[in-house]
Order: structure tokens, then C-alpha cells, then sequence
């Protein structure tokens, strides 16, 4: 089912939470929503989810009317939303069951679907567990999994893995990679190179309008982030090749990052990794590292998102 | 029909989970039996075989008793968000609403149920009136759904449990003592306006084993607007259905 969302517009009094957005999303694609804080994320997938009514625009999710058929379409849609609030006094099984009939899942199914989902959520030992009672990461899959539970085509995920910890956040991204392939899916995050592993196209808003739209690699390539070049020399004298580099040809300024390697910003990155090697020859220092990674999408998202 | 049921249910299992439920029994059995049974005009005071007593109580536990039950509904969930998660599933606005004032409605059937045995006691004591028994406990049930609607509505207007008690409790004065003080002080008109407004008047004729229609369209009423008032409540979101 694809998505496709015409000058959405919604205003809290005076202010645009969502200011005249339009976009598409195709079937089966993987869309990271980016954004600063209070850009207007939530706002958008609620309204998607038909929670929120728009002020102005139109929302159809598979050709169908969110305005007009609003339980026609939530039956296709999976939402889970920000805080992935549940029941805590509800035993895990007992709430995707809840969700199954709410959803108006044929009874018949309900209870092949509740296997399916503790087994891809991983949800196996603690199935009979009050909700209240999970750890973070567990009320996150139960979370999903809830969304998931009637095999909707179309997934809303608002920050699915905010709050989590890095092992946590692997697995519900790998998770989310997984179910993707086969639905069409939006998620929002703050977490840059969660996007870049997961997502195949990122847009970016600002103040409730689109700023960018791309796969992680083009966003870099328009941004005007600077082209980074990364290096490691060692066996030099200390602080002798910041010095040395800052002083080649193309190379604006240099900063150490946190684990001891050099970071160049370079006007064009072109010949300066060239220059870097010859300097090393020259000098006899030992380089054991030597890249562009492009520009950071951090400085790709702090440029369209501040000014 | 299925959402409202799912919702009713899930609804119940909270209430018996959280004790609310069991609490809710003990007292309103507690304190009907004690009056019913034991203190000031009790059943052996009336001398004769009937409820009456038991039902003058129980119009005034369930006042109480009810905003109590009712304030969680809407506004705990709207308080945690799993409103939204009820809300972006394939129900309506008024299968949620609908959902929760059946729960409550069937925790206070059963809190009634639970006083048949002083039914069959005060058979066994003398001959006692069923048509007017009967209409009692319906005139019971059908009040008990007003405060549920009133309730409900209250529960719906924010996310402080608190404030939907006593809003819910405010708004239940006034149709279960101010409207018959109002009546009393007027005539013509206004007076009767005021009489009809009156929970009591309904209630009475009722308990004494008199069917009206209009008394039961009253409680009907009241229960339906507490219901599309909360229903409009939740559609603020600006969404038509």
C-alpha cells in the first residue's frame, strides 16, 4: 500500500505544527522521519493514523481517504505511538489479543497471529508477564508487536527506539528491517545513523515543512557540510601532525575525534588524501588510516534544520 | 458489537485486577446490608414485607459510588496515551464510550445482583410484593445507568481523575437533590420543569412498583446524552464519523 499525503496543514492556534506537507511513499519502502523536537513528526503520523483531523490536505493511505473512511484504513495501519503507551496490568498475551479484536482480526487467525508475533518480537519468555512488569526494551516489542499483530500493510512508528540501550535499539531495528521488506513503513527517530542503517529514503523537517528528501547518500551530497577526510598517523610526535595537516593545501580545519583519529575538513576532498599520504612518506610517520567518509549526516541534519 | 464488548471486557478485568472492583462489593454490600438489615428504618422497622428500605439506601450508595467507579475510564487513559492506542484501531469514538459504560453498567448489575439474598429473606418473611421488588431493582439499574452516562462524560472532559469525580459528583447533585429543593420552591411551570428533572420522583414511583414509560425514558435520557456528550468529547480531535 502506498501513501500519499497532499499539502497537509495543521495548526495549533496561531503556529503550524505541519505547515503544507506533501509526500509519497511507495510500497514497501522504509521512510525515516527526521526532524529537530517540535518539528511537527508526531503530528504528521497522527494525522496519518487518522487520530488527528488535518486542517487542510488529504491523506490517502492505499487510495483510500484517512478523513473519509477512517476505520477502513486503520485496519490496514499499525501505529505505535510515541511513549508506546500500554496497559501495565495486562499480561503481554492478553493485550496482543486485545489489539487482534479491536482490530477486527477474523477470530479464526487471532491465535496463529499471537504465535507469529511472539516469535518475531522475541517475546517468548515473557508472554505471560504483565506488561507493567517488562523491562524498557520488552514493553518496546510488545509495543510492535501490538502494532503488527493484524498484518497491516502500512507501519507508523513514532521513535521506536528512544529510551532503549544500544544493544536494545540493534535488535528493534534489526526487527524493524526485517518486518519492512514486506510494508510500507514510517518511522521517526532522533538517532542519525539509525536512519542511515535502516531507512531507504530520509526526509527531513523543519518547522512543520519538508527541507529534504533522499536516500542518505544524496542529502550528503546536496548538503553544505563540509567533505571529511579521516585519518590516523602513528608513531609521530605528539600534536605534530594536526599541525602538519593544518598547514596542507585544501585542508580548513582539523579536530581529533574521540578516539584518537583525525578529522580534516577539506574545501574538496578530492586531492587532499593524497596530499596526507605524501606528507607521511616525507616525514616518516606510520599512517594506519585513511578515508572520506563524505560529510557527517549530523552536519547534513544541523545545516537544514538551523538557520 | 464485538469492539464494545472486547472493550467492556478488557475494561471489567482491569477493575477486578486493581481491586477497585472487589472494594466497590464489600462496601456496597457493607453499608446497604448494615442500613437494610441493622440500623435507623431498617426492613424490620417497615412492618410489612418489602425492599423499600434496602432500595432508599442503595439510591444513595450508588450517588456515591458511582463517580467513583466511572472517573477512571476515559481520563486514566487519556492521562497514560493508550488512548491514541485505542483510538487508531479500527473502532469508532462511540464503541470506546459505549465500551466503558457497559463495563461499569455490568459491575453495577452485579454489585446488585449480589443483594438477591435479601430479596429471598424478606420472601421468606412474609408475603412480599415481586411486581414492586422487581421494579425496584430496575429502577436501580436504570438510575445507576444515568450516573454511568454522567460519569463517563466526566471522565471524558480531561485527564485528572479527581476533577471527572467531582464533576461527575456535581453534575449528579443536581438531578438527584437540587432539581427536587428547586421544585419545592416553585410553582406552575418552572415547578413541574424542576419535579420532572428530579431523580427521585422517578425513582420513587418506580421503586413502588409503578412502570411508566416516562420514567424510564428519563434515565434513558440522561444515560444517551452522558454518552454522545463524552463521544463528542474524544471527536475533538476534529475528526467526522
Amino acid at each position: 500500500m502506498d501513501i500519499r499525503i497532499e499539502g497537509l496543514t495543521k495548526r495549533y492556534g496561531q503556529q503550524a505544527a505541519v505547515d503544507d506537507i506533501s509526500l509519497q511513499v511507495r510500497p514497501g519502502e522504509v521512510l525515516g522521519f527526521l526532524g529537530p523536537n517540535g518539528a511537527g513528526k508526531t503530528t504528521t503520523m497522527k494525522m496519518v493514523c487518522g487520530l488527528l483531523a488535518p486542517d487542510a490536505g488529504r491523506i490517502l493511505v492505499g487510495g483510500r481517504s484517512v478523513l473519509a473512511e477512517p476505520q477502513a484504513v486503520r485496519r490496514h495501519i499499525g501505529y505505535l505511538p510515541e511513549h508506546n503507551p500500554l496497559y501495565p496490568d495486562m499480561p503481554v498475551l492478553d493485550h496482543l489479543r486485545f489489539a487482534a479484536r479491536l482490530q477486527g482480526l477474523d477470530p479464526g487467525r487471532i491465535r496463529e497471529r499471537l504465535a507469529e508475533m511472539v516469535r518475531v518480537c522475541g517475546l517468548d519468555a515473557e508472554k505471560h508477564k504483565r506488561v507493567g512488569e517488562l523491562s524498557k526494551g520488552y514493553r518496546q516489542r510488545v509495543g510492535l508487536a501490538q502494532a503488527m499483530v493484524h498484518d497491516p500493510e502500512v507501519l507508523i512508528l513514532d521513535e521506536p527506539t528512544t529510551g532503549l540501550d544500544p544493544n536494545q535499539i540493534v535488535e528493534i531495528r534489526e526487527l524493524i528491517k526485517q518486518v519492512g521488506r514486506a510494508k510500507t513503513v514510517i518511522f521517526s527517530t532522533h538517532i542519525l545513523p539509525e536512519v542511515e542503517a535502516t531507512c531507504d529514503r530520509i526526509l527531513i523537517i523543519n518547522k512543520g515543512r519538508i527541507v529534504a528528501d533522499g536516500t542518505a547518500q544524496e542529502l550528503r551530497r546536496r548538503s553544505q557540510g563540509k567533505p571529511l577526510v579521516r585519518v590516523r598517523i602513528e608513531d609521530a610526535p605528539e600534536g605534530a601532525p594536526a599541525e602538519a595537516l593544518r598547514a596542507l593545501p585544501g585542508v580548513d580545519h582539523v579536530e581529533l575525534a574521540g578516539d584518537g583519529a583525525l578529522l580534516l575538513q577539506t574545501a574538496d576532498a578530492g586531492p587532499v588524501p593524497g596530499q596526507v599520504f605524501r606528507l607521511c612518506v616525507d616525514r616518516g610517520w606510520t599512517l594506519t588510516e585513511l578515508h572520506s567518509p563524505g560529510s557527517r549526516l549530523e552536519d547534513v541534519f544541523r545545516d537544514l534544520t538551523l538557520n | 458489537m464485538n469492539a464494545i464488548w472486547t472493550i467492556a471486557r478488557r475494561e471489567l478485568a482491569a477493575f477486578f485486577d486493581s481491586l477497585m472492583a472487589y472494594i466497590l462489593l464489600v462496601v456496597f454490600l457493607g453499608i446497604s446490608g448494615f442500613f437494610t438489615w441493622w440500623f435507623g428504618a431498617d426492613v424490620f422497622m417497615q412492618g410489612q414485607a418489602d425492599l423499600g428500605s434496602f432500595f432508599n439506601i442503595a439510591y444513595w450508595t450508588l450517588f456515591f459510588f458511582i463517580p467513583a467507579l466511572t472517573m477512571r475510564t476515559l481520563a486514566e487513559e487519556r492521562r497514560t496515551g493508550t488512548l491514541d492506542l485505542l483510538l487508531t484501531k479500527a473502532v469508532t469514538d462511540r464503541q470506546v464510550v459505549l465500551g466503558k459504560f457497559l463495563s461499569c453498567l455490568l459491575l453495577i448489575a452485579l454489585a446488585l445482583a449480589c443483594t438477591l439474598p435479601y430479596y429471598v429473606t424478606v420472601a421468606s418473611i412474609g408475603p412480599i410484593d415481586h411486581g414492586a421488588a422487581i421494579c425496584g431493582y430496575l429502577a436501580l439499574l436504570l438510575m445507576s445507568a444515568s450516573y454511568i452516562g454522567i460519569g463517563v462524560f466526566a471522565s471524558s472532559l480531561g485527564s485528572n481523575q479527581l476533577v471527572a469525580f467531582l464533576i461527575a459528583l456535581l453534575i449528579g447533585t443536581f438531578f438527584h437533590l437540587l432539581a427536587g429543593i428547586v421544585a419545592a420552591s416553585f410553582t406552575g411551570a418552572v415547578g413541574r420543569v424542576f419535579d420532572f428533572l428530579g431523580m427521585g420522583v422517578h425513582f420513587d414511583s418506580m421503586s413502588r412498583g409503578v412502570v411508566d414509560s416516562r420514567d424510564v425514558l428519563f434515565f434513558l435520557s440522561i444515560a444517551t446524552a452522558g454518552v454522545v456528550g463524552a463521544e463528542l468529547q474524544l471527536s475533538k480531535r476534529g475528526l467526522q464519523r
